[in-house]
């Protein structure tokens, strides 16, 4: 796959004059502006220095080179076109980036993508097998778990790693008692394990029967 | 973000020597809570040290019938551990109570530790900060302060350690053991860990700059029942506004020991040792726990916007203790 460059120059940077506040209220992505460009608030004239990574994604080696500072969920929207996992927050706070490492669900936004090197990434993109949609993606659609959708790749993409959490035996929060672990996933135990995800359209009661459907499909 | 050059560490000792040769490097392990902070400039590291990818993640028995946490061990799989939710229920709870799933497969067990307070005025650069920006000043004083400490503040910070973990390791008695940049390994029990600010709320920990944690060391597992009880402003994925651990042993109707560490009150774990005192030996009953809870938050200060903890800490602890003892 070609690489897909959505950086802005550096040149296009140090033009902008108030930089920052301009790209800010023009409603670009935080993260595009500290992908690959020095920022202002740095050193003038610091060198952009850019290592080498190579990246399983969705089953596919890509090698980039990248700013250090590159975090994983810019690395694959800015530079990969992989613009499925979505910014909400770039905090951890929303989950709306969610993607699986190795099988396991992380906020993206919160990782450099240096850290990251020779990891098995999978993002919404590439849950499907071919038009097969993965099932919890189809039991998404089946029951209309989600309005705007800004939420939903990320809201997919977790409850995917919640299942096989649930499946390994791990408890939650909701558990009446941790050293049993998990029993049935009710709808407390789901909400629970999905905290980690908000939706401001606050699709949840579809979102959680979706996730409820997938489960015993999976 | 400022810039910084990355590197990926090979082993402890290296680890621990090259971050101390550069007053501006930081170990980096989740990153959950550095790369937030380095976003917002708050930490402006020159130099990064991965650490996520050394040996470290792995729960071992020790010779004594404890555990051995590597610093590495991530928060989902220490709770999810069998061995630690069936010893150690109170901190599987702990870390279930934290944070979300996403998270938590991120997060690890140093890292945890040493996340920095969610204090609104240290992660505001406009605002006078003493703990960011010594001699500064303290904006929580006469700001809004509803999060922050009653407990072991002082008037240059009233911030509050956030860890939920922390505090159930501060129940079990767990040393923490880390490998100076000299690699010389040390060990100290998890209350030396975190220092109370006085009149210096920057320094925040016993370790120096490079000091490496390399282990959390869980004693033998204490006899009685553990529980841990987190309130909050939403069910899930929020951080304690108090919390307790306690691990009570009864013998017959009376109280044999009882240990309790709070959250969400003070600037690290908090172990009333007055109220532990109370209640060795006293009937199981709710004088017991009422007078523990008096005693435990006596020297408690409120700086108006969390002077209700004060009364929430004492009634969480009071209950906390009644359900553990139910099941004791
Ligand atoms: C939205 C959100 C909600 C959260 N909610 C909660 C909550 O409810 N309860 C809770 O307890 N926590 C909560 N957290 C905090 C979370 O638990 C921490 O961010 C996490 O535990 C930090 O671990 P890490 O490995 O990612 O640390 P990092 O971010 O990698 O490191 C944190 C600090 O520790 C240092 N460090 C890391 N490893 C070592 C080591 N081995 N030796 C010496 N220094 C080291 C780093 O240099 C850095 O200063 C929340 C975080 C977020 C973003
Ligand atoms: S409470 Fe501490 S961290 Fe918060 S503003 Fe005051 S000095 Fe800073
Ligand atoms: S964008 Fe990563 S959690 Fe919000
Ligand atoms: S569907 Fe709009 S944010 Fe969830």
């Amino acid at each position: 796959m070609a690489e897909t460059d959505y950086r802005i120059t550096r040149r296009a940077v140090l033009e902008g004059g108030a930089a920052t506040c301009l790209f800010l209220a023009s409603g670009l992505p935080v993260g595009a502006q500290n992908a690959g460009v020095v920022m202002t608030a740095g050193p003038a004239n610091a060198p952009i220095s850019r290592i080498p990574m190579t990246f399983r994604i969705n089953a596919t080696e890509h090698a980039l080179e990248l700013d250090p500072r590159t975090t994983l969920l810019d690395a694959l929207r800015n530079h990969l076109g992989l613009t499925g996992s979505k910014k909400g927050c770039d905090h951890g706070q929303c989950g709306a980036c969610t993607v699986l490492v190795n099988g396991r669900r992380i906020n993206s936004c919160l990782s450099l993508a240096a850290q990251h090197e020779g990891d098995e990434i999978t993002t919404v993109e590439g849950l499907a097998d071919g038009d097969r949609l993965h099932p919890v993606q189809a039991a998404f659609v089946a029951q209309d778990g989600f309005q705007c959708g800004y939420c939903t790749p990320g809201q997919i993409c977790s409850a995917v790693g919640m299942l096989e959490e649930v499946r390994a035996g791990w408890p939650s929060h909701a558990s009446a008692d941790v050293a049993s672990g998990p029993g049935a996933l009710t709808e407390a135990e789901i909400r629970e394990r999905m905290s980690g995800n908000i939706c401001r359209c606050a699709a949840y009661p579809n979102i959680v029967a979706a996730i409820r459907d997938a489960a015993e499909e999976v | 973000m400022q810039p910084f050059t990355y590197q990926r560490a090979n082993n402890v000792k290296e680890a621990a020597a090259a971050v101390a040769a550069n007053r501006e490097a930081r170990f980096i392990s989740g990153g959950t809570n550095l790369l937030d902070l380095m976003k917002l400039e708050i930490e402006r590291p020159t130099h990064l040290l991965d650490i996520s990818r050394l040996p470290l993640d792995s729960i071992e028995e020790t010779p004594e019938g404890g555990l051995r946490v590597g610093a590495q061990v991530r928060n989902s799989d220490l709770a999810a551990d069998p061995r630690v939710r069936s010893r150690y229920p109170v901190l599987s709870q702990a870390l279930l109570a934290g944070a979300s799933g996403q998270i938590r497969n991120k997060a690890s067990t140093a890292g945890n530790l040493l996340q920095r307070t969610r204090c609104f005025y240290f992660y505001d650069r406009n605002m006078p900060c003493n703990k960011r920006e010594p001699g500064t000043g303290c904006a929580a004083l006469e700001g809004f302060n509803r999060i922050h400490a009653v407990l072991g503040a002082s008037e240059a910070c009233i911030a509050v350690h956030p860890s939920d973990m922390a505090v159930a390791m501060a129940a079990l008695n767990a040393e923490v053991e880390t490998t100076l940049p000299d690699g010389t390994i040390r060990t100290m029990p998890i209350g030396d860990l975190h220092r109370l600010p006085g009149a210096t709320p920057h320094v925040e920990t016993a370790l120096g700059h490079g000091e490496m944690i390399t282990a959390v060391i869980l004693p033998p597992a204490p006899p009685g029942r553990q529980l841990y009880r987190k309130v909050r402003d939403r069910a899930s994925y929020a951080f304690a506004l108090v919390s307790v651990a306690t691990v009570i042993e009864k013998s017959g109707d009376r109280i044999r020991s009882a240990r309790i560490a709070i959250g969400g009150v003070a600037p690290k774990p908090w172990r009333p040792l007055e109220a532990e005192y109370v209640l060795a030996g006293a009937a199981a009953a709710d004088s017991a726990f009422t007078e523990a809870a008096e005693s435990a938050l006596a020297g408690a200060v409120g700086r108006g916007g969390n002077d209700f903890k004060i009364p929430l800490a004492k009634r969480t602890l009071r209950q906390t203790l009644a359900a553990a003892v139910e099941g004791a």
